[in-house]
C-alpha cells in the first residue's frame, strides 16, 4: 500500500503517456491527494468498536436450536453476516431444515479452511443465500483428518463441483457425493494443495516427470 | 450426472487417452462416439475439454475436464499481503478485470469496516458498468462466431476498443486493469473523464442497435438460438447459476439490486428478465443489459460528486480475527470472495466464488438430448472464461 | 508463316466461328485441348482472384481492411499463400489409411474441374457440347462428395468423419432439391415462345426442342427470347432460387458449412490435411463454386446471353480499319468499359499511394496492373476480339455476381444447424422443388 503511494505521480504519468499531459495531473491537488489517509499519522488502524463476533439473535436460530439443540453450537453475527456454527454430524439435516423450513433455496459456495492447530483441522464452509428473504448465511462444521464431511449434493446439485474442488484442495472427502474425485489437479496428482503444509512452489515431482517430462514444473 | 463416463474418466488421464488411441473390442460394439472437444478447440473459449458422449450428432452425455489454466490463485493469496492479491485477481476474469478487483477491494474493506468515499465509489460504478459492456461485448462477438456469424465480432470489438481507451487512460492497462485500491482508487479520473464518457454512451447506443439488426430478427440466429440450451429458472437454483443465464430463466436477481453495493442503490436501472431460460433469451437478457449498463454510466457521470478518492486505510492492511464473504454482480453472475483473516498482513485464506465455474456445471443439464452444434452454441452463451473456472 | 501451318490455323479458327464445328472431329480435339488448357488456368487464376477478393470484401463487410502488406493493397497475397502452402510440411497422420488420404483431395479437384468440360462460356467456347451435358454435370459434381467422405474417414479422426458424414447427407439431400430444380430448366427448354410476362413484351420466340445439352439450353433461352429466370413468372424464379440455395449447401459454403464448420468441428472433413493436400481442397472448393454458379447461369441467367439481348442500341458507324463494322454502342463497348473503370480504380489507388521511399515498389506494382487492365480494356475495344470474347465477358460477369453473393452470405449468415438444415432441405425445398416442376409442366401444355 505504502509503496503504491508513493510510486502514485510517476505511475499515473507514465500510465497516462502523452496523450494526457500536465492538464490531468494539475486537477489532482485540489482533490484529496490519493492515499493520503495512509500517512504516518493514521498509522494506527481505525478499529471501530463492535468488530467482534456477537450473538446472532433471530428467531431462525431460535427454531434451528428447538429442533438441533446443543447440535448448533454457536450462532453469531460479524460485521452484518450471520453465521452458524454446527456439529458435523448434524450438518446435513440442519443444511436440509435450512434449506425447506427456512427457504434457504441457493447454495452460493462450499469450501473449506484449514487450521493445522484445531483438533479437527477442517472447517467445512457452507455459503447460503435466501431467495425469498433476501439473506445470505453461512454454516460452518469442522472434521477431522481423514474424517469425511457430509454431501450436500442431493441438497443442492450445484455442491457437486464445489465439493470436488474442496476435496481436490484439502482432501477432505464429502459422504454421500456421487462422483467425488479430483477436479482442477489431474487426477493422478498426490498432496493436497491448499493444506497450510503444502508449501507454496512445492509439486508433485513424480507426477510432473512422468506426465510432463521434466524435472520440474516451475 | 456423470456416471455414463466414469468408467473411461476414473482412470488418469493418461490412461484415457491410452484407450482412445488403442480401442478396445468392447468399445467398437458400442453404438455411441466420444468425441473429445478441446482443450484446443476453436469454441470452448480456452482450454475447456469436453468429453462428448453422442449418438450419431445427438449429446448423450457430457464430462467437463477442467483445471488446464489452474494457477493456484487461492493459494498465492496466502502468501501475500492484502494489496499484494489485489492485481492477481484480475487474471481470473480477465476479461471482466475491473468487477473482479471491485468485489475483492469492496471484500477487504467489509473484513476493515471500511467504505470507500462516494467518489470513488461513483468511479467504481462507472468503470465496472464498462467492464460489463466490455465483457458482453466479448462474450456477444465470441458467441456469434460460435453460431457461425463471424460478422459481429469485429463490430463488439470496435466498439469495445473505446472503452479499453478509457480504461488505458485512466489507469495504463487496458485488460488487467487493477484499477482500485482497497479502499477506493488510487488514481483520480483523468481530464476529461466525463465528456469520454458521455460520449462513449452516445456513440455505443446506435451500435448495439446495430447487433440487434444482424442477429435479433436473423432467422438463423433465431432458429439456432430459440429452445437451444434450456434451463428453468428453479434448476438454475438449484445448480447455483447466476447472471444474466438466471435472469433469462425468468427470475429477477441482481445482487446491484438485491444487495446493492459500492453505492448502486443510486442508480435508476431495471433488471432484464427473460421468460423462456434458452440461449435467445439470455441474448435478448444480455444486450438488454448492455443497455442498462449506459444508463447507469450516464447517470453516475452525471452525479460524479467531488471528494476524496481514498478512504482512511491503515498503512498496513491488517484486518481484525475475523471472516467475511462477500458477493457482487460480475457480467458473468455472482462473483463472490470470502476472506478469512487470521489478524496478520497476509489473509489467512481466500475462497473465490467464481460464476463461470458454477454456471459451468450446468452445461450437462443444458446440452444433453441436444446436437454437437448446440454445445458449441450453449458453452458460448453460459459465457465462461476458463482463467476464471480454473483459477 | 508455312503454307501448312496457315491452313491449319485457318481450318482451327473458322472452325471455332461455325456453329457445327463439333461435327469436325480433328478440330473438335484442337480446340477441345486449347479450351482444357485455357479453361485450367483460368479458373485457378478465377480462383486466386477470387481469394483475394473474398478476404478484401469480406474485410471491408467486417470493418477492417484485409491483407495490405504483400503487394499494394494486397494483391499478391494469395500467391504468397500459396508459396507458403506448397512448402509447408506435408502431414499424413500415422493412423490414418494412406492410400485413400492420398487419394481423396486429387479426386475431388478431378471432380471440381470435370465439370468445366460442359460449362458453355460462349455459343463455341466450350471444350465440348455434350448432348447429355447436364446429367453429365450432375453426376460428376456428386462424385466429389466422394472425396469428402473418402478424406473424412482415411483421417482416422473424429472431427473428420463427423465433417464427412455431415457432409454427405447434406449433399445428397440438397442434390435432389438441385435435380428438381434443374429438370424444371430442362422442361422449359421444350417449350415454344417466351413465359406470359415476357411474351407480351417481346411477342413469341422461336420454336426449340427439349435439350439437357448446355449449349441447348442458352439457345433455347435465345430463341424464347427471355432468360429461364423470368420464365412462367414467377417459377422461374422459384427454381432458380431452389438452385440457387442448393448450390450453396452443394459447395459447402456459409451459411451451409457444416461438414467444416470451424467453430464445431475445427475444419470438418480436411482437420488432419495440411499444406499442399489441403490446398488442393481450397482449390476444389473454389473451383466447384465457379462451376456451380456457372451451371447456374447457363440454366437461368441466359448463359453467355448479354442483358436485353434483344434490345439493341444506336448502331454508329465508326471507320473500323480492320472491319470497318457498325458497334453497338449500348453493349458492345461494356466489356471495354469495365476494364477501364477498374483501371481507373487502380490508378486512384496508385495516386493515393503513400509518396514513401518504402511504397515505391508497391506503387509502380499498382501503376502496373492498373496498365495492365487499361490495356485488357483497349483490347477488348477491338470488334475482332470483343466479338469473339464478349459472350465469355458477359458469362463471367454474371459468375462474378454469385462469387459476390458467396463472400455476402458468409459475412452475413450465423450458420444452420444440422437438423435445421435437413428441414429446410427435405420439408421445404424438395416439396417446392416438385411443385415447381409439376407446374412448369402443367403450364408448359398451353405453349
Amino acid at each position: 500500500m505504502a509503496d503504491e503511494t508513493k510510486r502514485t505521480p510517476s505511475g499515473q504519468q507514465s500510465a497516462q503517456g502523452g496523450d494526457k499531459p500536465p492538464a490531468g495531473k494539475a486537477a489532482i491537488p485540489e482533490k484529496p491527494k490519493v492515499g493520503e489517509g495512509s500517512g504516518a499519522a493514521h498509522a494506527a488502524p481505525p478499529k471501530p468498536p463492535g468488530i467482534a463476533a456477537t450473538p446472532w439473535e433471530h428467531e431462525r436460530v431460535a427454531r434451528l436450536k428447538r429442533l438441533y439443540g446443543s447440535a448448533i453450537k454457536e450462532a453469531l453475527t460479524y460485521l452484518g453476516q450471520n453465521y452458524l456454527v454446527v456439529n458435523k454430524e448434524a450438518a446435513f439435516d440442519v443444511l436440509r431444515a435450512i434449506r425447506d423450513d427456512e427457504n434457504f433455496d441457493y447454495l452460493v459456495d462450499v469450501t473449506c479452511v484449514h487450521y493445522p492447530d484445531r483438533a479437527e483441522p477442517f472447517e467445512i464452509v457452507w455459503i447460503l443465500y435466501s431467495f425469498p428473504h433476501n439473506e445470505r448465511l453461512r454454516v460452518k462444521a469442522s472434521v477431522k483428518e481423514g474424517e469425511k464431511a457430509a454431501s450436500v449434493v442431493a441438497l443442492w446439485p450445484t455442491a457437486n463441483w464445489l465439493e470436488r474442488e474442496a476435496y481436490d484442495m484439502f482432501g477432505v472427502e464429502f459422504d454421500g457425493h456421487p462422483d467425488m474425485r479430483r477436479i482442477l489437479l489431474p487426477d493422478g496428482w498426490k498432496g493436497f494443495p491448499l493444506r497450510k503444509d503444502y508449501g507454496i512452489i512445492q509439486q508433485d515431482t513424480e507426477w510432473v516427470k512422468i506426465n510432463l517430462g521434466i524435472e520440474s514444473g516451475q | 450426472m456423470s456416471e455414463i463416463l466414469k468408467s473411461e474418466q476414473s482412470a488418469s488421464s493418461v490412461k484415457h487417452l491410452e484407450l482412445e488411441a488403442t480401442p478396445s473390442p468392447a468399445y467398437l460394439d458400442s453404438d455411441e462416439l466420444i468425441l473429445n472437444m478441446g482443450p484446443q478447440h476453436p469454441s470452448t473459449h480456452g482450454v475447456l475439454r469436453v468429453i462428448l458422449k453422442l449418438d450419431g450428432e445427438k449429446v448423450m452425455g457430457t464430462e467437463c475436464v477442467i483445471g488446464y489454466l489452474h494457477r493456484g490463485v487461492e493459494k498465492i493469496a496466502e502468501h501475500r499481503t492484502y494489496a499484494m492479491f489485489n492485481p492477481y485477481v484480475d487474471r481470473m476474469d480477465y476479461v471482466a478485470a475491473v468487477s473482479n478487483g471491485l468485489g475483492y477491494c469492496e471484500a477487504v474493506e467489509k473484513l476493515l469496516n471500511i467504505e470507500a468515499p462516494p467518489r470513488a465509489q461513483h468511479i467504481r460504478v462507472i468503470l465496472a458498468e464498462l467492464n460489463r459492456l466490455a465483457s458482453h461485448m466479448l462474450w456477444l462477438g465470441t458467441h456469434a462466431l460460435d453460431i457461425g456469424a463471424i460478422t459481429p465480432l469485429f463490430y463488439t470489438f470496435r466498439d469495445r476498443e473505446e472503452i479499453l481507451k478509457i480504461f488505458e487512460k485512466y489507469c495504463g492497462a487496458r485488460l488487467t486493469t487493477h484499477a482500485f485500491r482497497i479502499g477506493g482508487c488510487l488514481y483520480e479520473t483523468y481530464e476529461g473523464f466525463e465528456d469520454e464518457c458521455r460520449n462513449f454512451v452516445k456513440f455505443v447506443r446506435p451500435k448495439i442497435d446495430e447487433y440487434e439488426t444482424l442477429l435479433t430478427t436473423n432467422r438463423i440466429w433465431v432458429e439456432r438460438t430459440k429452445g437451444v440450451g434450456y434451463i428453468s429458472g428453479d434448476d438454475c437454483k438449484a445448480m447455483g447459476v447466476t447472471g444474466p443465464v438466471l435472469r433469462a430463466s425468468g427470475v429477477k436477481w441482481d445482487i446491484r439490486k438485491a444487495q446493492p453495493y459500492s453505492g448502486y442503490q443510486n442508480f435508476d436501472f431495471d433488471i432484464p428478465v427473460g421468460t423462456n431460460g434458452d440461449t435467445y433469451d439470455r441474448y435478448l437478457v444480455r444486450i438488454a443489459e448492455m443497455r442498462q449498463s449506459l444508463r447507469i454510466i450516464e447517470q453516475a457521470v452525471e452525479k460524479l460528486p467531488e471528494g476524496p478518492v481514498m478512504a482512511k486505510v491503515p498503512k498496513v492492511v491488517k484486518p481484525a480475527v475475523g471472516e467475511v464473504y462477500h458477493g457482487i454482480e460480475s457480467p458473468k453472475g455472482e462473483l463472490g470472495y470470502f476472506i478469512v483473516s487470521d489478524g496478520s498482513t497476509q489473509p489467512y485464506r481466500i475462497r473465490v466464488r467464481p460464476p463461470s465455474f458454477v454456471n459451468l456445471q450446468a452445461l450437462d443439464m443444458m446440452v444433453r438430448g441436444a446436437l454437437v452444434a448446440d454445445v458449441v452454441a450453449v458453452i458460448g452463451t453460459i459465457d465462461i472464461v476458463l482463467g476464471e473456472v480454473d483459477r | 508463316m508455312p503454307q501448312w501451318l496457315q491452313s491449319v490455323v485457318d481450318y482451327v479458327t473458322k472452325s471455332n466461328n461455325t456453329p457445327g464445328w463439333y461435327a469436325d472431329p480433328v478440330a473438335s480435339a484442337i480446340w477441345a485441348l486449347i479450351y482444357i488448357i485455357l479453361i485450367f488456368t483460368g479458373v485457378s487464376i478465377a480462383v486466386i482472384a477470387m481469394n483475394w477478393l473474398e478476404r478484401k470484401i469480406l474485410a471491408h463487410m467486417q470493418v477492417r481492411l484485409g491483407p495490405m502488406r504483400v503487394g499494394p493493397h494486397g494483391l499478391l497475397q494469395p500467391i504468397a499463400d500459396a508459396l507458403k502452402l506448397l512448402i509447408k510440411e506435408d502431414i499424413m497422420p500415422d493412423q490414418a489409411d494412406k492410400v485413400v488420404f492420398w487419394l481423396a483431395p486429387v479426386t475431388i479437384v478431378i471432380t471440381a474441374f470435370t465439370v468445366y468440360i460442359v460449362i458453355p462460356f460462349g455459343p463455341t467456347h466450350a471444350v465440348t457440347d455434350m448432348n447429355i451435358g447436364l446429367l453429365f454435370m450432375l453426376g460428376v459434381s456428386s462424385i466429389g462428395v466422394l472425396g469428402i467422405i473418402m478424406a473424412g474417414w482415411a483421417s482416422n479422426s473424429h472431427y473428420p468423419l463427423m465433417g464427412s458424414l455431415r457432409s454427405s447427407a447434406q449433399m445428397v439431400s440438397y442434390e435432389i432439391a438441385m435435380g428438381m430444380a434443374v429438370v424444371s430448366a430442362v422442361l422449359m427448354t421444350s417449350f415454344k415462345g417466351g413465359g406470359n410476362f415476357f411474351r407480351q413484351i417481346y411477342g413469341t420466340g422461336g420454336a426449340s426442342v427439349g435439350t439437357l445439352s448446355m449449349i441447348g439450353i442458352v439457345r433455347a433461352q435465345e430463341a424464347q427470347q427471355t432468360w429461364f429466370l423470368f420464365k412462367f413468372f414467377p417459377l422461374g424464379l422459384i427454381a432458380f432460387f431452389i438452385f440457387a440455395v442448393a448450390m450453396v449447401a452443394e459447395t459447402n459454403r456459409a451459411p451451409f458449412d457444416l461438414p467444416e464448420a470451424e467453430s464445431e468441428l475445427v475444419a470438418g472433413f480436411h482437420t488432419e490435411y495440411s499444406g499442399f493436400r489441403w490446398s488442393l481442397f481450397f482449390l476444389a472448393e473454389y473451383a466447384a463454386m465457379i462451376a456451380v454458379s456457372s451451371i447456374a447461369v447457363t440454366l437461368w441467367l441466359g448463359g453467355w446471353m448479354r442483358p436485353f439481348a434483344s434490345l439493341h442500341g444506336p448502331n454508329v458507324e465508326i471507320p473500323n480499319y480492320w472491319s470497318g463494322g457498325a458497334i453497338d454502342l449500348a453493349f458492345a463497348l461494356v466489356p471495354a468499359l469495365t476494364f477501364f473503370v477498374l483501371a481507373l480504380f487502380a490508378f486512384i489507388g496508385t495516386v493515393r499511394m503513400p509518396k514513401h521511399r518504402a511504397f515505391r515498389v508497391q506503387t509502380i506494382g499498382l501503376a502496373g496492373f492498373a496498365l495492365a487492365l487499361g490495356f485488357i480494356g483497349l483490347v477488348l475495344l477491338e470488334p475482332h476480339v470483343r466479338d469473339r470474347v464478349q459472350d465469355i465477358f458477359w458469362f463471367s460477369l454474371k459468375v462474378a455476381v454469385f462469387m459476390y453473393m458467396y463472400i455476402w452470405y458468409r459475412g452475413t449468415f450465423p450458420r444452420y444447424r444440422f437438423d435445421q438444415l435437413m428441414h429446410l432441405g427435405w420439408k421445404f425445398m424438395i416439396p417446392t422443388g416438385i411443385a415447381v416442376l409439376i407446374l412448369t409442366a402443367a403450364l408448359g401444355l398451353g405453349s
